[in-house]
């Protein structure tokens, strides 16, 4: 079961949606394939987001993996608790931001409701 | 039986030593260091016994596992074997200074002058500049021949490069360090570029495209006539990042294809020893659009002479001290004159045929994600010895056991558990055979006892490291 009161991307990224701010994350599904994760290169806070661009580098024992941004705007906050502790999104991924973004962009169409993205799972 | 291998630190005793030297008969020269810049602790090195000390580091050495050992078939390495004759040719040119002035070193000179035509001659590039000292060292030259490019025709809105998802890391490396932006693009179901995926993400502010070919995948790109025209059009300029040159040499020529600037890495296409054996070189080759942007020194030949030219007003600068690894570059020449046209085409063809012969042979056994001729590597997974536990990294681990460095594994990223086997070209048919009974033998283990996969390897002093806390929390300095 993922949290219903957000939207995800067919590249296992969840966004939850809340006065025009994107709080970004990735899901259970994307840890457990990624494995033990243990750098997570945060955004800069004020650093501007393009649309589809990385915002994050996620980084586990197998490779580094660049993670896109599903809205274009400006970074407010970072989890930093991810720089000391990066397992941590393995241990709660829908628990634990990366990085929250003041949206001026949203790619709609990019996101799965919560059921479609189970379904995106169970076709996997 | 497994050796110990204690750290140096722990084999050290208070006040040993590998030296004796006699007391001083003169007055000790007054050289102590300012307070201010002495250190607060003392250094904390081992002490030891010169006996000690030399079977410390020849023990250590005899661990060392190289292509001079046994089978390396890291696949987007080429880990070929370097032909000692490189070596020799390479001693003849021990005494030559680079501060000698030009008509002092013309023999010099003129090897570095032949090899940039050679690489002229395979590649199909008019000009190449030896000076990069590395693959990803080329690829930032490389770039900075697009960047000026644009710049110089007052083109400056050009600020992106595309990097398929299949390419090396080092790519969208090298344009962020050139400063550039990078977009990705996904690749095709075949592993190639997406035609319509290139098509949606080239605009006016497309400086470039970077692509090898074969692909990572060790698969030939069909399309690239296609995907040469679609960047062209949109007014960018396309790189040959030439780590897979191995594949094609006297077959076709990415200058032909359409490449506008590439780099060769000499320590892989080339045979010159790298890893821990290196330094590297990575030469860069341009069209002739792009030969006033190259960096100086130029070598020019005139009356039969051959001169550095600093005089290019266009040129951006220097990249390297002096003009490149020489040694390197010799060892890389005596290569490619040893060999030849014919030897070089030869040498790729085998280095085809070697792959080829390695994922046939294999094919039931694992799976082949890409199934189709492969060029000089082939890319495995486990198939359905993932759904007893056993991974990619665990059969590699196997491989330790076996005798044989693992391929590359996880890499391409674009295919789930991947491994990456480049056996490259002068391996015996007996040394393919013995590898791929050892791969099969793997298999047969995972299914009749995982546990004993797992447990591999057992035949070194540590057996599996614990990577995680390695990457997490790194102890990188010795500490009583």
């Amino acid at each position: 079961m993922v949290p219903t009161d957000r939207k995800y991307t067919r590249e296992h990224d969840w966004v939850l949606i809340e006065d025009g701010v994107a709080t970004l994350g990735i899901t259970d599904h994307a840890q457990s394939e990624l494995g033990d994760i243990v750098y997570v290169e945060l955004p800069e806070v004020d650093s501007e987001i393009n649309l589809g661009e990385s915002y994050t580098t996620v980084e586990s024992v197998k490779a580094a993996s660049p993670v896109n941004s599903p809205v274009a705007g400006t970074v407010i906050e970072v989890n930093e608790e991810l720089d000391a502790q990066p397992e941590l999104l393995n241990e709660d991924a829908f628990g634990q931001f990366i990085a929250k973004i003041k949206v001026t962009e949203i790619d709609e169409a990019s996101l799965l409701t919560a059921e479609e993205y189970e379904k995106l799972l169970e076709e996997a | 039986m497994r050796q110990s291998y204690k750290l140096i630190f722990e084999r050290s005793r208070e006040g040993r030593r590998a030296y004796d030297l006699p007391a001083l008969d003169v007055p000790a020269a007054n050289c102590a260091i300012p307070e201010n810049m002495r250190a607060e602790s003392k250094l904390d090195l081992p002490e030891l016994g010169e006996v000690d000390l030399v079977r410390h580091y020849t023990n250590l050495s005899r661990r060392n596992f190289g292509v001079d050992n046994g089978f390396y078939p890291l696949g987007s390495c080429t880990m070929k074997y370097n032909p000692k004759i490189n070596e020799e040719v390479a001693q003849l040119f021990n005494d030559v200074h680079p501060l000698l002035d030009a008509d002092m070193c013309q023999g010099s000179l003129r090897l570095m002058y032949d090899m940039e035509k050679c690489l002229c001659e395979i590649c199909g590039m008019d000009a190449f500049t030896l000076q990069p000292a590395a693959g990803a060292h080329g690829e930032l030259t490389g770039l900075m021949h697009i960047r000026a490019y644009h710049e110089h025709r007052g083109d400056t809105a050009r600020t992106t490069i595309i990097v398929p998802d299949a390419a090396h890391g080092t790519n969208p490396a090298s344009a962020v360090m050139c400063g550039f932006k990078v977009k990705e693009i996904k690749s095709a179901p075949d592993g190639g570029v997406d035609l319509d995926a290139l098509r949606a993400a080239v605009g006016p502010d497309t400086a470039g495209l970077m692509l090898t070919n074969p692909s990572t995948l060790g698969l030939f790109e069909r399309n690239i006539k296609e995907i040469a025209d679609i960047v062209h059009e949109a007014g960018g300029l396309l790189y040959y990042d030439g780590a897979n040159l191995n594949a094609i040499m006297g077959i076709v020529r990415p200058g032909d294809m359409g490449f506008d600037v590439m780099h060769v890495n000499l320590h892989k296409t080339f045979s010159t020893p790298h890893g821990g054996g290196g330094p590297g070189s990575g030469p860069v080759g341009v069209k002739k659009h792009l030969m006033p942007f190259m960096p100086v020194p130029v070598l020019v030949e005139r009356n039969g002479m051959i001169e550095l030219d600093y005089d290019r007003p266009e040129s951006f600068g220097r990249v390297k001290s002096f003009y490149g690894n020489f040694g390197v570059i010799v060892k890389a020449y005596a290569y490619i004159r040893s060999l030849g046209g014919k030897g070089l085409r030869e040498a790729s063809e085998n280095a085809v045929l070697n792959a080829n012969y390695i994922m046939n042979a294999l094919r039931g056994t694992y799976e082949i994600p890409h199934d189709r001729i492969c060029m000089h590597e082939c890319v495995i997974a486990p198939g359905e010895l993932l759904d007893l536990g056993v991974h990619t990294t665990d059969i590699a681990k196997a491989l330790i056991d076996r005798g044989y460095h693992p391929p590359t594994i996880y890499f391409p990223l674009i295919v789930h558990e991947a491994m990456m086997i480049e056996p490259t070209e002068t391996e015996s048919r007996e040394t393919l055979d013995e590898f791929i009974e050892a791969m099969k033998d793997i298999a047969r283990e995972a299914k009749e006892n995982p546990a004993a996969v797992h447990a591999c390897p057992v035949t070194t002093p540590v057996g599996r490291p614990d990577e995680v806390t390695a990457a997490r929390k790194p102890v990188v300095r010795y500490t009583k």
